[in-house]
């Protein structure tokens, strides 16, 4: 159990320096340096700034500082705006975490319904609506359900203004973020939900007496789950990249949108953060999951 | 042997003894042919290949799909023969550029086009599609957009098939601490978030690349493209070699790899004839799943400016172009965005098949 969990935490943290390393190199091999201008900066000037933040060292060394400043919360200044990258930051994942949560949620519940719904009413009309429209939502890049949306609704319709800045509108931002987690997990809790239904418990409970409901809900369904959850964690990384294209279309100034200005921008600095940032927190979403997983379901083996 | 001869010989003494006067001509007749027929085998013998695809065939979505997937291959390689003009420049009418032919509604001509065809009586091509901002005809600019969408996600899914496949048999079949090292590699890129590394990679390959390219053949495929089929070989073929070890690795422990390795088979030649054609149906279907998956990675990338680079067009940037005049010119937005949603369901909906089809432990 412990050497389980410990053996988990190793590999994400292995993970982690991977990635910054990934993300450290990647942006040093870029030509030009970020005091390179266009016009010429008199040599000792640039070798002072050359020095003062450590460009003069080897890049591996570069590489430790960096890695050093991170953990205590210095995450370097803005190629562009000159700012701390660090504030913008935490300031910016508020606003996608609140966008991302929502949609998960609303993802989950309605997922959860659907699904068993479908594999309720298995091979009847509900089910063969439920089967197409989740079809539909895993075959629909998220960028192009939410450009159709705002077409239709904010530009067509007139229902929901395009862009408000002081009180954003969030509904269809979460459900162009939501189908495609939604359609997934339709599906998963359908399988898994048939599945349930055909163990030899549900039967026992069935001969027991048990009423329809409770079979339902507190036999099957607990036990269907259990995919689902471990479905949910890496569905992160999703909703976090997916964001970048959505935030970038319903103009929210979320982590995502950021993270696409600063690589129009070329903001180096901003890209490497926000990598490693977003990096971390799937690494630790995926971490969590796992072990929660192992938790939740008993059968499964520690030792393997 | 010597049972057999024996039986032949008690027959044939037996035969000697047998009253001929009981038969008749009658007896002696040949089979008609309705009785030839009875001994025929009617069903024939099925391989696993036949097998699944008579399964597939019962298959009405997986049948669709593949005829809509048909479809579109036959028009995107068709219709640049026959349509006279060119995704990368303006319309010309008479040889000068047009300037009034720019945001065309769909089969409308523009001015020039008009004046040229009352003055010399000849019809002009349709713009099926009309044209864009730059008077490009758009109907060819989404042709040539899905064959780099599709060729994307064929060359993706081949990449992540062959390093995935040799990958993963060399560690499933070798087993012990080659697996153990080769599997903590897998469980390593596993866990990278694929996404974010294919972006920041796209990034700096762009401007790695651009300058070393420039001039040779690569260059027309742009750095995004070469950094995107980069990122595909280096990322995306860990599922492939997962589940490709899991395969081998049960299929390694029966009697008929046994036997081969009895007989003193190579490893290279037991891993080729023995065990990877029964790792097919599992090859066949990731593979038909990851194509789908590609286009939508492309999308994403080009949709955020990461893509191919112009005038070359996928998909996913003809929708990232057409963002910014949404409101006038719809079309052009809708309508990269339904042949993504197309191809990406008749690919999901073929691979759905497929799996339904070959997968033996659904059966």
């Amino acid at each position: 159990m412990l050497k389980y969990i410990g053996k988990r935490v190793l590999l994400a943290i292995v993970s982690i320096l991977i990635v910054s390393a990934i993300t450290f190199f990647a942006m040093n091999a870029i030509p030009g340096g970020p005091f390179n201008k266009e016009k010429a900066t008199d040599p000792a000037v640039q070798a002072e700034l050359e020095s003062r933040y450590n460009l003069d060292k080897p890049v591996t060394t570069q590489y430790v500082l960096y890695m050093g400043n991170l953990i205590h919360g210095d995450w370097g200044v803005s190629l562009k705006s000159g700012r701390e990258i660090w504030p913008d930051i935490t300031s910016k994942f508020a606003v996608s975490a609140k966008l991302g949560i929502s949609a998960m949620i609303f993802a989950t519940i309605i997922g959860i319904v659907l699904g068993s719904i479908a594999a309720l009413t298995r091979n009847k009309w509900p089910d063969r609506l439920i089967v197409f429209f989740t079809t539909l939502g895993t075959a629909m890049p998220s960028f192009v359900l939410a450009t159709l949306l705002l077409l239709l609704f904010c530009l067509e319709l007139k229902w929901i203004p395009v862009y408000n800045s002081s009180n954003p509108n969030y509904i269809l931002p979460i459900i162009s973020l939501s189908v495609y987690p939604m359609a997934y997990i339709t599906r998963l809790t359908k399988t898994s939900m048939l599945d349930a239904l055909n163990q030899d418990y549900v039967r026992t409970a069935k001969a027991k007496g048990v009423s329809r409901v409770k079979l339902i809900f507190v036999h099957a369904l607990r036990n269907a789950l259990i995919p689902v959850i471990t479905y949910l964690g890496p569905q992160i990384a999703y909703i976090l990249t997916g964001s970048m294209v959505v935030e970038n279309i319903f103009t929210i100034g979320g982590l995502g949108s950021a993270f696409v200005t600063s690589i129009t921008n070329r903001d180096y600095t901003t890209i490497m953060a926000v990598t490693i940032f977003l990096a971390i927190l799937m690494v630790v979403a995926n971490l969590l999951t796992d072990i929660a997983y192992k938790f939740t379901d008993p059968r499964i083996d520690f030792n393997n | 042997m010597s049972n057999e001869n024996l039986e032949l010989k008690k027959r044939q003494i037996l035969s000697s003894q047998v009253d001929l006067s009981k038969f008749n001509s009658k007896n002696f007749e040949k089979a008609t042919d309705e009785e030839k027929a009875q001994q025929e085998v009617m069903g024939e013998s099925t391989t696993f290949f036949k097998d699944g695809m008579r399964r597939l065939k019962k298959n009405p979505l997986a049948m669709g799909s593949i005829v809509v997937l048909a479809l579109i291959i036959a028009i995107i390689i068709i219709a640049p023969i026959f349509v006279p003009y060119s995704y990368s420049d303006m319309i010309t009418v008479n040889g000068v550029r047009d300037k009034s032919a720019s945001n065309l509604g769909m089969f409308e001509y523009s001015n020039a086009e008009m004046k040229y065809m009352e003055s010399t009586g000849e019809s002009l091509f349709p713009h099926i599609f009309g044209t864009d901002s730059l008077g490009r005809d758009y109907f060819i600019r989404v042709i040539y957009g899905t064959r780099v969408s599709l060729s994307v996600g064929i060359v993706a899914a081949i990449m992540v098939l062959i390093i995935g496949l040799i990958y993963g048999s060399v560690s499933g079949y070798f087993g012990g601490k080659v697996d153990m090292i080769m599997m903590r590699i897998v469980d390593i890129i596993y866990s990278l978030p694929d996404m974010l590394i294919i972006i920041l990679l796209s990034v700096v390959l762009k401007e790695v690349l651009a300058s070393k390219i420039k001039g040779t053949a690569l260059a027309a495929l742009g750095p995004n493209m070469i950094s995107m089929f980069f990122v595909f070989g280096l990322l995306y073929w860990v599922t492939m070699a997962r589940l490709i070890r899991g395969q081998i690795l049960t299929i390694k422990n029966s009697e008929y790899v046994l036997a081969a390795r009895c007989i003193g088979t190579k490893d290279g030649r037991i891993l080729r004839r023995h065990i990877l054609p029964n790792c097919l149906s599992v090859i066949i279907i990731t593979t038909a799943l990851q194509v789908p998956s590609a286009i939508f990675t492309e999308s994403y990338l080009s949709f955020l400016g990461l893509g191919v680079s112009a005038p070359l067009t996928s998909l996913g940037s003809l929708a990232n172009d057409a963002r910014g005049a949404m409101q006038s010119y719809p079309s052009r937005l809708v309508i990269p965005a339904v042949i993504i949603c197309l191809i990406v369901l008749a690919l999901n909906l073929l691979g759905d098949g497929l799996r339904d089809a070959f997968d033996s432990k659904l059966n």
